[in-house]
This record gives structure tokens, sequence and C-alpha cells, in this order.
């Protein structure tokens, strides 16, 4: 009898967990402005990786994240508030950024993050502010040359939870077998055990890894286009309004092709001219 | 060899020890909080006040039965529903205080339950009241009996902060693996620093109780109830 | 939360499986090696007692991710190749052993010493004395504790979400940032992983009062 008030009673709670979290779902968020808590506080914070090389990373020496999106960020913050505006910054990881934007742990995600349709419909995305595109790493002397030879039984890809890149990678070779990490760092540890045949995530990111690490290359070119975009929290239209804006004079005053060459320069086979606006 | 050596540069043992900070400082606050909460709810549970009582052990039942990592995903995910937007290190702090609260709980019932119902009745005939006999008679013989398994939850405790690397707290393991992911030729250094800090903070740890045993605990002689208890924790 | 029943059932399934089957396989080996340290802690022989010592410490000292990433890291890097599942399994088993060693111990301890004197004094060598009059008794005490450790070792199993090792918790993961709706998937694995652990602890419980 005992036993079975205990099951009756567990499912009871579990229900009541159920209604309440999934009303909660529906009205987090809405309340608040962020633009002017931001402009009030004087900071905005903003959430970006700090295990990808060249966009956001942290620098081991000085507990800094250092990179292009985290400079850009930095001078976005400038354009909104005004010289004396203050960034801050949480680490992110891609599956990470999405809840705490939702929550409102962070207000913009400037992570690596691709413009898709599906997250659209969870998030404003700014115009893009850097195009990638998705490309594959592989161990210098591999025999996989582009993604259409990682599409056979047996091939191991590596990728990042929540990255758009593992999703694209089962359309372009659906007969691999897909890993998935928690972060970037985790992936390349794992590719340089020898856990996959290649990594597989934005060539901006790849570009980073290859820097760092001299025996692993870029192959094939890119295959999918990642356009790279802010994203806000739905229903806060001033804030995404002044993030358009804020890119649109960086981009003018000349500030965006400083970065675009402070982070790129020396990068092999990226296009400088390309990336300039 | 050279480039092995310069794995425990000093600024890399800098960043390892800022790691092992947050994790010292995760795992003082989470026991603190759980030993707290842990002795009150094991209480509750077992006194058998009417629905309170088995409220209170469903809701243990449900977060001792559930891996941690999946505790501090509703913690960091979650608790923003509620209003609060903890950052990594406070949502790693109330996760854990919340399961090891639970583990404390039943280890605290159990040893309650330990206690020779002798000694109870004994109080109560001498004119104590049921809470003045639980508080000053019951109670504190049975926290002399649960010290080792309590200390050996803390030091579960200190190891699964590990786990919210998953949630980017900036611990002893993210840092290490940040280290190693930015040079692979430091990986095996980093291991080897990984394993000996959280060696030398949980031996230190499993020494302190037995010190604690030998100090404060003792009466009874080793047996059914400490097995009880200890079967209780550990993990 | 329906919705992600519906949609991922086939990743839950295999979440489940390989949740249960690395569990299961670890306990098996965490078993034999526990009860073999535990044996060895209790040996006559000094040598023995301090290398059961030491491993017991050494890895009841390390956390289990620690332990995990090393045979998914570093052993792949220098010796051979090891898979997720694989590395998740391997560091559970050995992470449990030291536990499950400390617990046979104890219980061979609760045996009363009277045990093993009368048995030798009817002429059974050591080991003849452990084999059939020592340790039959031991599991008796062991059991119920054992209980608790198959179900520490079904929730460290969620380690392998670190490795890619398909268990629940890396479904979990992934079908959260694939469908955007993190704690819905969250709630469904943690009804899933109750649904494994719970009747286990309450029929734990029943047993401990049993045997009481």
């Amino acid at each position: 009898m005992r036993k079975i008030l205990s099951k009756v009673g567990l499912v009871v709670a579990l229900l009541i967990m159920v209604v309440s979290l999934g009303a909660c779902s529906s009205t987090s968020g809405s309340k608040r402005d962020v633009l002017k808590d931001d402009k009030q506080s004087n900071t905005i914070t903003w959430g970006v990786k700090a295990d990808t090389k060249l966009f956001g990373l942290m620098d081991v020496k000085d507990n800094q994240i250092k990179g292009f999106e985290v400079d850009l960020a930095k001078a976005m913050t400038k354009e909104i508030l005004g010289k004396k505006g203050k960034a801050r910054f949480i680490q992110v990881t891609s599956q990470t950024r999405m809840p705490l934007l939702a929550n409102g742990n962070i207000d913009a995600i400037m992570a690596t993050m691709t413009i898709t349709p599906q997250r659209a419909e969870q998030v404003d995305f700014s115009r893009s502010y850097f195009d990638a595109g998705q490309a594959i790493l592989v161990k210098d002397g591999s025999p996989i040359k582009n993604v259409r030879d990682l599409n056979r039984k047996g091939a191991v890809v590596l990728g990042v939870v929540g990255s758009n890149s593992v999703q694209n990678i089962k359309k372009f070779a659906p007969k691999a077998r897909v890993l998935q990490l928690s972060d970037y760092s985790q992936a390349l540890t794992a590719l340089k055990s020898g856990q996959g045949d290649a990594l597989t995530t934005d060539n901006g990111i790849l570009y980073g890894m290859s820097i760092e690490n001299p025996g692993y290359s870029v192959v094939g070119g890119t295959f999918t286009k990642e356009p790279y975009g802010i994203a806000t929290a739905k229903g806060q239209r001033p804030f995404h309004n002044a993030i358009n804006h804020a890119l649109t004079k960086v981009e003018n005053s000349g500030e965006y092709n400083k970065l675009i060459y402070k982070w790129f320069h020396n990068v092999k086979g990226f296009d400088m001219k390309g990336a300039e606006r | 060899m050279l480039t092995v050596l310069g794995a425990y540069s000093w600024v890399n043992i800098k960043f390892l020890l800022e790691g092992a900070w947050v994790t010292i400082l995760v795992s003082v606050c989470s026991i603190v909080l759980s030993y707290i909460f842990g002795v009150i709810l094991g209480v509750t549970r077992y006194v058998q006040i009417k629905y309170l009582s088995a409220i209170v052990g469903f809701v243990i039942d449900i977060i001792r039965n559930l891996p941690l990592i999946l505790i501090i995903f509703f913690t960091y995910f979650g608790l923003p529903h509620l209003g609060f937007k903890p950052d990594p290190i406070w949502a790693s702090v109330i996760a854990m205080a919340v399961f090891e609260a639970a583990m404390v709980a039943e280890i605290v019932r159990a040893g309650i339950a330990s206690i020779p119902t002798g000694q109870m009745e004994g109080a109560r005939a001498n004119g104590l009241s049921y809470w003045q006999a639980l508080w000053y008679i019951v109670l504190p013989q049975a926290i002399r009996n649960m010290i080792p398994a309590i200390v050996s939850q803390f030091i579960s405790l200190v190891k699964d902060t590990s786990l919210a690397t998953i949630i980017v707290l900036p611990d002893l393991m993210n840092h290490a693996q940040i280290i190693y992911g930015q040079n692979t030729n430091y990986t095996i250094p980093m291991f080897l620093a990984l394993a000996v800090m959280y060696f030398i903070v949980c031996y230190s740890l499993s020494l302190f109780s037995k010190y604690l045993e030998k100090r404060i605990g003792g009466g009874n002689k080793k047996g059914k109830a400490d097995e009880v208890v200890q079967d209780a924790s550990d993990a | 939360m329906i919705s992600i029943f519906q949609n991922y059932g086939g990743e839950l399934l295999t979440g489940l499986g390989q949740t249960l089957l690395c569990s299961i396989i670890a306990l098996i080996f965490a078993l034999i090696i526990g009860s073999a340290f535990a044996i060895m802690e209790t040996m006559p022989n000094k040598f023995a007692r301090v290398v059961a010592r030491v491993y017991i410490e050494v890895f009841r000292n390390i956390p289990l991710l620690v332990i995990t990433m090393f045979f998914y890291v570093v052993i792949p890097m220098y010796i051979v190749k090891i898979s997720g599942f694989a590395s998740g399994t391997v560091g559970l088993t050995l992470y449990s052993s030291a536990f499950i060693a400390e617990t046979v111990r104890s219980g061979i301890q609760s045996v009363d010493p009277g045990q093993m004197e009368g048995a030798r004094s009817t002429g059974l060598s050591y080991w003849q004395s452990m084999r059939y009059i020592i340790l039959p008794q031991a599991f008796r005490y062991v059991i119920p504790p054992l209980g608790n450790q198959f179900i520490n070792l079904v929730k460290n199993s969620s380690v392998l979400a670190f490795v890619a090792g398909f268990d629940l918790m890396y479904q979990a993961n992934v079908i959260a940032s694939d469908s955007l709706q993190s704690m819905s998937t969250y709630m469904c694995v943690g009804v899933l992983y109750l649904i494994l652990t719970l009747p286990l602890s309450y029929y734990m419980r029943h047993l401990e009062k049993k045997l009481a």
C-alpha cells in the first residue's frame, strides 16, 4: 500500500514540476528591457567563446579572453553606451549560449554563431558580422581531402554539441559517425588523440586551430556558408536595433577592417580582401 | 624533456592554482550549506511529521537518484526561471549543496535510526520532551557515528566539482584542460598535476576524518550501526 | 515534454541502452577487481596489504572525470586507441572498484573472527576457510551496500557525456541543443534516470529492512 502511495506521490510531484516549469518558460525574459538596463548599469554583458583561437580564447597568462569577437564587442559597446561603456564577458560554449541568452544571464551572444532559420525562431539575429564557411580539419598526411571523403562507413567526425556544423555534416556525410564534444578545446584534443578522422566546424575556427597546431590543416575548402550573427533575445527591439546601428558605425569608421587585419592578416588561406568592409 | 618541464612554468602553475581556488571555494560553500540543510532534512525525515516527512522524503529520493550533472544543468538553466541568475560558480554551489544535502539527509536519517531506542526511552523516562531528547541525547550520539560517512560524502563533493566544467566553471579541471588544450605536450604533466592536487586535498580530508573519529567519535564499538551509516554514503 | 519523447525516441533509447550496458559491465568488473583487492587488504602478507591500500587510496581520491579523461585523451595518444564508451566504462570500473573494495573488506571483517579460528582448527587452510566459510557470510553483509553502489554506478555513468559515449546524458545534451528546448529535454532524461534508479533504491531499502 505504501509503495503504491509512493508511486502516486512521485507522479504528482513530477506533474507539478512539469506544469510550473512549462508556465515559466513562456514568460521568462519578456519583461526586461535590455537596452534600458544596460544604459543604466553602463554595462553590456556579452556571451563569448573562450576556447577558440582568433575569435575568443582564454589567455592563461592574465586570465582574460582575447579575440576578434571580444574586440568587436568592446568597439560596439563604446558605440552603444559611449566611451565609458563597459563590456562584460561571460564564457559560453555552443551548448550553453542559447539557454543563457533566454534566461537573461547574457544580453547578447557573439560566439561564432551562425544565423540559421531554426535558431531565428528562438532569437533575433543582427545582420552578419563575419562570413565563414564550414570546413574540416585533418591531421597532415590524412587520406581525407574533402568532406566527401568522410562519407563512408567507419569514418568518424568530431564536432561540438550545439553547433550547426554537426547538423550540416549529417547532410554532407550521412554515412559518417558524428561525435559531439562539449567545446572546441575538447574536440581538438579528441582529434589529436585519434578519436576521429576529422574535426568539422567553421573555417575561421579551424584556421585558428591549425595555427596553434602545425601538424593539422584545413582541407577541402568550405562546403556551406556560415554567416555569423549577434543573437539577442526575442522581444528586445530597441537593443536589437542598437546592435545593428553599432555594427554599421564600426564598419564605417574603419575600426572593423582594423580588427580583421589585427586578427587574420597572417592566417594562411584566409581571404583578407573578401572579409574587409 | 624541456617542453614537458615548460608545463610547470610559473604562469601555468598560477593558472592551475587559480582553478584550485575555485574548486576549494565551491566545495567549502557547498559543504557548509549541505551540512546545515542535510541535518535539518534528515531530522525531518526521521521524525515522521505527518505529510511533511513524506514530501521531504520524495524530494530527497528524487535528488539522490539523479546524476549530479543533470542537477547542475537544472540549476544553471532552470534557476533563472525563478528569478535568480547565478553565474557558474554560484550555480555549482547551489547544485552541489542541493545534491549533497539530500545525501547527508539520508546519512543523518540512518544515523539517528541506528541509535538504540533505549536512549530515547531513557531520556523520556527522565522527563525530557521528545524534541529535547532528540536534540540533547540522540542527535549528538548519532552525529558522532556519522562523522566518517559525512566526511566521506564531502570528499566526494570535492571530486564532483570537476563535473561542473560542463557549465564552464573555471575550476582546477577546467584550467588544466585549457592548458593542455593549447599545447599537446603538456597533456601528461597536466594529468599528473590534476591527480596530485586532487589527491592531496581529498586524502588530507580522509586523514582529518580519521583524526576526528579518534577525538570525537567512539563510544560505540564498530558494528552494525556504523555499517548502516556507511552504506548510505560513498559514491 | 511529450514531443521530446516522440521526436527523439530512438536517441533516448540508445542512450538508455548504453547507460545500462556501461553500468552492468562496470559493476561486474568492479566487483571482481574490488573483491580481489579487498581480500588482498585482509591477507597476512604485508606487501599485498600495502599494494591494495595504495590502489584503493589512489582511486578513491581522484575524480572520476580525471580518470576517464586520462583514458580518453592520454592513452590513445601514446598507447592504443580507446573509444569514448570504452574509456568511460574503464574509468568507471576502476573508480568504483576502489569503493567496492572497501565495502567488501568491511563485510569480510564483520564476520566474527571466531569463524576463521574455528575453520582453521578443523584443518582447513587459509584459502579454504576464506572460500567456504568467510566469504559466503561476508557477502550477506555486502549485498545492500552493493545495491547502493550499483545506483551510484548508474548515476556516475553520466560521465560518458564528456567523452561522446552515447549514453543517456550525452543524448540529453545533443537533443537539448538540437531541439533548442533545454529544460524539457533534461526533465525527460531525468525521468528516464529515475526509472532506472528509483525502483532499485526502494528495493534496496526493503532488503535492508529484511536483512537487519
